[in-house]
């Protein structure tokens, strides 16, 4: 089964178009990561299928259902996003539980406050950060709450957008392990929107390199390891990176 | 190497809190000749403090104490404000992480370039507008005369940078400080930015002091490298070295950064108890 699935997808902002024409296919409980420079049209694609954004033609299939862009409340369930910013994107008057309990409120789903605990744990943070605030909490704590949140209402589709890069190396991978764990253990799909191509090594199985709007290449992991992608202009992101580690 | 051009010794920045005093930097001491440092470590190390306390920009409440604080024999500690402005930006200037936010919105890229200049030389007009287009050139923009006239949100991130790099180098400083100059832009940018940097430092023989929390990148770009973890200096070796760094603290740093050819099924974290400073 395929979890996603886009068929000549062009997103405009304010008929201006950013996306021409993307074509792919995730399978189900699969990893992806869209790469490319600020601009490429990499973060507009989540958005399309997030739907925060409704401008768009062609079409998007979410396991296997068509998606309205004027109506989605069904598919909402079982996709959640991840933002860039843990201090942007965290209510910074709401305790933690406030947070985590806001997906359960908006879908209806009853709970007695296990399902909080549950998620407290599972992305490493100790129950006494339940009732705490934001600011009390460090970057990287502030993620694992985006992540918790995210993952509340057992979404089946994870939207990452540069999840790590507001973060310090070190905490990065912790976050970068979080991830891999939880994928592994709830079945997650993985749609992960980076710059970075050894995140992307890291956390995908494929990945789908974009410039000005369209998808220039999609190549596997090993394909990339080995240095094996095929358009100049992956080749030139990929000799950026091995340049900056001094090889 | 043997003229000194910043000699710090001691340097301790601090901030009252309700607990307390509370040194963000504590008791650090380096010299700089005409070279290229690199100040690494994660947030809340202590990096930018470092950075900002040579430019006496740490406002009240904090406290900047020194047994030492100079830069080409004048004792920064010493100074009026009045005569730290005169220092600021001629002789020492620094390049902020953020062209968005560092730049002024309302003024064209020449008119802002042009302030740096006659903040500090009394010049005419058209010999500043030579000077202002001249330092585009030098910072690969091409059609500076275009590019003069635009406001900083119709230029790029990358072109935003390199601006600030032009106003900061346009008073001809013996200094620069660069705090983070690339971690707002995209990767294939940034090698040109650095590149940059590292091309007009050695040209007019100037130092450097590169603030980062990338070490792989800050090797490429530095002579040497002081690795800073809450306030103190915990490691100092040559940028060729770092490979073999010595201190938990810095290995466990270059290991956390994901490789490309990535095999590692977890990446290894930082045991933060291994050393007591946090």
């Amino acid at each position: 089964m395929t979890a996603i699935d886009l068929k000549d997808l062009t997103i405009s902002y304010s008929s201006v178009p950013v996306v021409h024409g993307a074509n792919f296919s995730v399978a189900d409980g699969e990893s992806f990561a869209l790469v490319g420079e600020s601009g490429s049209g990499k973060s507009t694609i989540l958005k399309a299928i997030s739907g925060l954004n409704d401008e768009w033609t062609g079409e998007i299939k979410l396991f296997g259902e068509k998606i309205d862009p004027k109506n989605r409340t069904d598919i909402s369930r079982i996709t959640q996003m991840v933002f860039q910013d843990p201090y942007g994107s965290l209510h910074p008057r709401k305790t933690v539980d406030t947070i985590l309990n806001e997906p359960l409120a908006i879908h209806g789903i009853k709970d007695d406050g296990t399902r909080v605990l549950e998620m407290l744990s599972a992305v490493g943070l100790d129950k006494r950060y339940r009732f705490r605030y934001p600011h009390q909490m460090s970057g990287g704590q502030r993620q694992r709450v985006a992540i918790a949140r995210a993952l509340m209402i057992k979404p089946k589709l994870l939207l990452l957008d540069e999840p790590t890069s507001a973060l310090d190396v070190s905490v990065q991978a912790e976050i970068l392990n979080l991830l891999k764990k939880l994928r592994k253990e709830q079945n997650l799909t993985f749609l992960l929107v980076t710059h970075d191509l050894p995140v992307a090594s890291f956390l995908c199985d494929r990945l789908a390199v974009m410039k000005g709007g369209e998808i220039v290449e999609i190549a596997s992991r090993e394909q990339m390891t080995k240095g094996e992608l095929k358009a100049e202009y992956s080749n030139e992101l990929l000799g950026v990176h091995a340049q900056k580690l001094g090889a | 190497m043997s003229e000194k051009l910043l000699e710090v010794q001691d340097l301790r920045v601090t901030f009252p809190t309700h607990r307390g005093d509370i040194d963000v930097v504590k008791g650090i001491s380096f010299d700089l000749g005409r070279e290229r440092l690199a100040i690494v470590g994660e947030s809340g190390s202590g990096k930018s403090m470092t950075g900002r306390s040579i430019l006496r920009l740490i406002r009240s409440p904090g406290r900047v104490t020194a047994t030492k604080l100079k830069f080409d024999n004048i004792d920064l500690l010493d100074q009026s404000e009045k005569q730290m402005r005169a220092l600021r930006g001629a002789r020492i200037s620094m390049v902020m992480q953020d062209p968005k936010y560092s730049l002024n919105p309302v003024l064209t890229i020449g008119e802002q370039i042009g302030e740096a200049l006659r903040t500090h030389q009394n010049l005419p007009r058209k010999q500043v507008h030579d000077r202002v287009i001249d330092m585009l050139d030098q910072v690969r923009i091409n059609d500076p005369d275009r590019v003069a006239k635009l406001y900083p949100h119709e230029v790029s991130g990358g072109m935003g940078q390199r601006i600030m790099i032009a106003m900061m180098l346009i008073p001809e400083p013996d200094l620069l400080i660069a705090d983070e100059p690339t971690s707002a832009l995209d990767v294939s940018v940034q090698a040109q930015v650095l590149d940059l940097i590292d091309g007009l430092i050695q040209q007019k023989g100037m130092g450097l002091i590169i603030i980062s929390h990338d070490l792989n990148l800050v090797a490429n770009y530095a002579d040497r490298v002081l690795v800073m973890n809450a306030g103190e200096i915990v490691e100092e070796c040559d940028a060729s070295a770092l490979k073999d760094a010595q201190h938990p603290y810095t290995k466990g740093l270059l290991a956390a950064v994901p490789r490309i050819d990535e095999t590692r099924e977890e990446l290894p974290t930082l045991d933060r108890s291994q050393w007591d400073a946090t």
